[in-house]
């Protein structure tokens, strides 16, 4: 069985301007490595929206990648507030991202389900002043180089 | 419809992506909110909004588009620029309001048939 690849990105919470750099390099290191199309817009969209998130709630944190011939596991790790309540975080249209936020075109309460729309499998796990890490899951076809 | 014709029926600015101007697209969306185009949208191919900030073009960047559009006269910073001509993205400036904007468009063939979920 080939070896699972792993890719490492710190994301900067300071930063809202660089935000999703990360999902941009993955979605290159994809493309190279022969995955379809919508299996690579899949995993970007969902990367995309978890590095926002940590942006704007959770001052940064970290971005894990592991790329298997059969699955993508993307785990991200924030130092953040946490979750209150992941049930109404899971609903469209729920946000308790600030006016700022939204004036740049997010917080309108997407990010969470489109993380959960974009991969066939979600899992978060917080803890109320300690942090959220929100693991997620896309299954391939198979067909790359790996 | 090819990128030309989006800049001539807009009276746009081409900002950048000249190479680009002869490629086709079949769909486009208008939006000044990036959460909602990464949810709804599919196969587009032109984004057409009034914000400016990086994400805009990062945004297009994950939908695979190949054209932003940027209407009511604003304009993006070179950073934005510089970040879609690393990715082939043709960039577009016109004083056309969204709606205006989205109408000719719409009226002159370019759709938006491709939605994702509904």
């Amino acid at each position: 069985m080939a070896e699972t690849l792993r890719f490492h990105y710190e994301v900067d919470g300071n930063n809202f301007t660089s935000a999703g750099a990360a999902s941009v390099e993955v979605k290159r290191k994809l493309r190279q490595l022969g995955f379809d199309a919508e299996t690579i817009r899949r995993v970007s969209i969902a990367m995309y929206e978890g590095e926002i998130n940590m942006v704007v709630h959770a001052r940064g944190g970290s971005a894990d990648v592991y790329v298997d011939k059969d699955c993508i596991t993307i785990i991200l790790a924030d130092r953040g507030p946490g979750i209150p309540d992941i049930s109404l975080a899971m609903q469209e249209g729920y946000s308790t991202a600030p006016d700022n936020i939204r004036a740049l075109g997010f917080g309108a309460g997407m990010g969470l389900p489109n993380m959960k729309r974009y991969t066939d499998e979600m899992k978060i796990e917080t803890v109320l002043g300690k942090g959220t890490t929100v693991t997620i899951k896309v299954y391939t076809n198979g067909a790359n180089k790996l | 419809m090819k990128i030309r014709e989006i800049a001539s029926l807009l009276g746009a600015d081409v900002l950048c992506g000249e190479s680009q101007l002869d490629e086709e697209v079949q769909s486009a969306c208008g939006s000044d909110m990036m959460s909602d185009v990464l949810a709804f949208v599919k196969d587009q191919g032109v984004l057409i909004t009034g914000l400016v900030n990086p994400q805009v073009i990062r945004t297009a960047m994950m939908m695979d588009m190949h054209c932003v559009v940027f209407v009511r006269s604003k304009r993006p910073t070179a950073e934005m620029l510089e970040l879609a001509k690393e990715h082939h993205i043709a960039v577009l400036a016109s004083c056309s309001r969204m709606y205006e904007a989205c109408g000719k468009l719409y009226a002159s063939g370019l759709g938006s048939e491709a939605c994702a979920n509904g």
